[in-house]
C-alpha cells in the first residue's frame, strides 16, 4: 500500500466542490482510500485517522492549504489519483470561462456589480454569521443557505437584518425565487402572480413547480429558514416576506407553506395576513384547519392541493371541491396490477428522499393506508429509526438531513447514497413499494433520474433474481425549463419500470395503496 | 428601505461559497460576482472573534 499526500498553500476550493471529487478519486480502480479536503482542524483529524496524512503533514497544514490524501496499490495509481484530483480542479476554473467575476471580498463584489442587493452566503457554519453581518452592512439581501448556524446568531441576524429592511433567509435556506431569478436550488418556473413565503425548502420547490404545471406563475417565492416560526425567532422573516408581497402590485395570491408552529407565532402570521383582501393559501403540513373562501383563506392538506388552490385563484378561478385523492380509473388499474405481482409477506413501504419538506408530507399522507412510519425524522418521537441506516417495517427516511450527510454533498447533488440504499431495500424480502423524489433544477445534480433509474435496474434484477417483484414508485419535482428537463427525467425513471407520477403527493398516494393493498388504515 | 422596493429593482447577486449557486446565476444573465472566500485570520477563531471586537 502506497500512501501519498499533496499540500497547495493558498487555495480555497467551496466543499462541494472537493467532496464530488473525492468521491470520485475513492471510487477509482487501486484506491483504497482517498480524499481533497481543505485543512481544517476536523478535516486534519479525518484525514490523519483514515491514514491519508501523517504526522509531518498534520504539523504543516492549516485551514488555508488544500489537501490530497491517498492511499493506493501502486504509486502509479496514487499518482493518477493526483493528476484526476488537478484536473478536475482545472476544469473548473477554465468551465468558468469570460464574464467571471471573482473577487477576494464581499464589498469588491458589491462594487463590481454596481451595488448589490442581494447575496447567496454558503460557507461553513462557524463563518456564517460574520459573513451575513457584513453583507446586511453592505445593504444586501441574504439567502444564508450555511448550517450549524447557532439559534442565538440566526436571531441575531434577523434583527438586524429587520432593522434595514432587509431579508435574511435562513439558516439552512437554499432556495428562492426574486424577481424571476431562481437563487439556490430552485427550479426554472413561469414568472406570473403567485408569492410564495416558505419555511421549507423542497416545499417552496414543489409548490411552484405544481404552480408551473397548472398554468400560473410566481410573482417572488421567498425562504424563512426552518426554524424561522420557533418561538424564540418569532416567525420574523415569514412576517418580513408576507408583508412585502402584500405590498407587492406584482402578487395577486399569496401562498404560506411550513410545518405546525408556535401557537403565538401563528396567531402573529393570521393577523398579518388579514391586513389584506388578496386571496391566502395556507400550507401547514400536519395542521387541521377549514378553508374559510369568505375571508380569502384556503387551507390546503398538500403541497399539491396548495398550487392547485393557488393557480386557480390567480386565475380567477373558483377553487374547486375536486377531490385530487380520487383516482383516475388508469391509476387504479395501474395499483391493481402492481399488487397482483407482489406475495402475501411484501407489506413494506421504503420512502427514500432527497427533499426534507417532500420527506414530511409524504408521512402525513401514507398516514391513512399503512399507519405511522418509522423515520430519521418521524412525525411521533417513538417512530424514530434506531440505526438511520436500516429500515424497520414502513419507513420513510429523509437523506438530506444532517445524521445523512455529515461529511458529503446533499442527496440533491450526489445520489451515492440513495443508489446504495436503493439496492439495499431491494433485498429485503418484505419490502413492497420503494418510493423516491426526484429534484432537479439549478444546484441539483445534473442527472439524477439517469443515477436513480439504474440503481432501480440493478436492484430489480437482484430481487427478480431470487424470484421477487418490486414496486417502484416516484415523482420528478421540476419543470421542462430545467437543465435537466422534466420529461426527460420522467422517461428515464419510466423506462426503468418505475411508475411516475405527476407530484409527490400523488406518487405518495400511490405507493401508500399499493403496500396496503388499496385499504385503509385501521388504527 | 422596504423589502417590496427589492420587487422594483434590478437583482445584482454577490454569491460566496458554493460555485454551483454563481453558474446558476451566470446561466440566468443576471449580474453576478463570486466571493473567493477563505475563512478570515486564516481561520483562526481566537484572532477572528479579536478582529471582530476591534471593528466594533
Amino acid at each position: 500500500m502506497v500512501r501519498k499526500s499533496i499540500i497547495k498553500e493558498n487555495a480555497y476550493y467551496d466543499s462541494v466542490t472537493l467532496m464530488l471529487i473525492s468521491s470520485k478519486i475513492s471510487g477509482m480502480d487501486g484506491v483504497e482510500n482517498a480524499a481533497v479536503m481543505m485543512g481544517t482542524d476536523q478535516n486534519k483529524d479525518l484525514m490523519y485517522g483514515s491514514g491519508l496524512i501523517d504526522d509531518q503533514d498534520l504539523a504543516k497544514i492549516d485551514s488555508n492549504h488544500m489537501v490530497i490524501g491517498v492511499l493506493a496499490q501502486s504509486e502509479e495509481i496514487a499518482s493518477a489519483v493526483v493528476d484526476e484530483v488537478m484536473t478536475s480542479l482545472e476544469q473548473k476554473k477554465t468551465a468558468s470561462g469570460s464574464g467571471d467575476i471573482r473577487t477576494r471580498t464581499s464589498k469588491s463584489a458589491s462594487e463590481r456589480v454596481g451595488g448589490a442587493n442581494m447575496t447567496i452566503i454558503s460557507v461553513p457554519g462557524r463563518y456564517a454569521k460574520h459573513e451575513a453581518m457584513r453583507a446586511l452592512d453592505l445593504g444586501m439581501n441574504i439567502l444564508l443557505f450555511s448550517d450549524n448556524v447557532s439559534l442565538e446568531e440566526e436571531i441575531e441576524l434577523k434583527e438586524a437584518a429587520k432593522s434595514k429592511g432587509l431579508l435574511m433567509m435562513g439558516p439552512d435556506c437554499g432556495t428562492a425565487i426574486i424577481n424571476g431569478v431562481s437563487l439556490g436550488f430552485a427550479n426554472r418556473v413561469s414568472r406570473g402572480r403567485i408569492g410564495v413565503v416558505a419555511a421549507a425548502g423542497t416545499g417552496l420547490q414543489e409548490v411552484s413547480v405544481v404552480i408551473d404545471a397548472n398554468g400560473a406563475g410566481i410573482s417572488q417565492a421567498l425562504g424563512t429558514g426552518g426554524r424561522d416560526l420557533k418561538a424564540e425567532v418569532g416567525g420574523t422573516m415569514m412576517l418580513m416576506g408576507i408583508e412585502a408581497l402584500i405590498e407587492d402590485d406584482g402578487t395577486d395570491v399569496i401562498v404560506i407553506v411550513s410545518k405546525p408552529a408556535a401557537p403565538e407565532v401563528m396567531d402573529k402570521i393570521a393577523s398579518k395576513l388579514a391586513e389584506t383582501d388578496k386571496p391566502k393559501v395556507l400550507c401547514i403540513l400536519g395542521g387541521q384547519m377549514e378553508s374559510n373562501p369568505d375571508s380569502g383563506m384556503y387551507y390546503a392538506k398538500t403541497l399539491e392541493e396548495a398550487g392547485v388552490m393557488a393557480a386557480a385563484l390567480s386565475k380567477g378561478e373558483t377553487v374547486g371541491l375536486t377531490d385530487l385523492e380520487e383516482l383516475s380509473e388508469d391509476v387504479q388499474a395501474l395499483i391493481e396490477a402492481e399488487v397482483s405481482k407482489l406475495s402475501d409477506e411484501q407489506r413494506y413501504l421504503r420512502g427514500l428522499y432527497a427533499g426534507g419538506t417532500l420527506t414530511y408530507e409524504t408521512m402525513l399522507i401514507v398516514k391513512a393506508f399503512i399507519g405511522e412510519t418509522y423515520s430519521n425524522i418521524p412525525l411521533n418521537k417513538e417512530m424514530a429509526l434506531e440505526d438511520i441506516m436500516g429500515s424497520r417495517e414502513h419507513t420513510v427516511v429523509d437523506m438530506g438531513d444532517d445524521d445523512f450527510t455529515n461529511g458529503r454533498p446533499h442527496p440533491m447533488i450526489d445520489t451515492r447514497l440513495r443508489v446504495e440504499r436503493i439496492v439495499k431495500e431491494a433485498s429485503d424480502t418484505e419490502v413492497a413499494v420503494i418510493l423516491l423524489d426526484c429534484v432537479i433544477g439549478y444546484g441539483a445534480n445534473e442527472d439524477p433520474a439517469g443515477d436513480l433509474a439504474r440503481a432501480v435496474v440493478k436492484a430489480r434484477q437482484e430481487a427478480e433474481a431470487q424470484g421477487r417483484y418490486i414496486s417502484y414508485v416516484a415523482s420528478v419535482c421540476g419543470t421542462e425549463s430545467d437543465i435537466q428537463v422534466r420529461s426527460d427525467q420522467e422517461q428515464k425513471l419510466r423506462d426503468a419500470g418505475i411508475i411516475v407520477m405527476e407530484n409527490n403527493a400523488q406518487a405518495a398516494r400511490v405507493a401508500a395503496r399499493i403496500a396496503s393493498r388499496d385499504q385503509a388504515h385501521r388504527a | 428601505m422596504k423589502v417590496s422596493d427589492l420587487f422594483k429593482t434590478e437583482l445584482k447577486v454577490v454569491n460566496t461559497g458554493i460555485e454551483s449557486f454563481y453558474d446558476a446565476l451566470k446561466d440566468q444573465g443576471v449580474p453576478c460576482a463570486q466571493v473567493e472566500w477563505k475563512p478570515p485570520a486564516g481561520g483562526d477563531e481566537r484572532l477572528m472573534a479579536l478582529l471582530e471586537r476591534l471593528k466594533k
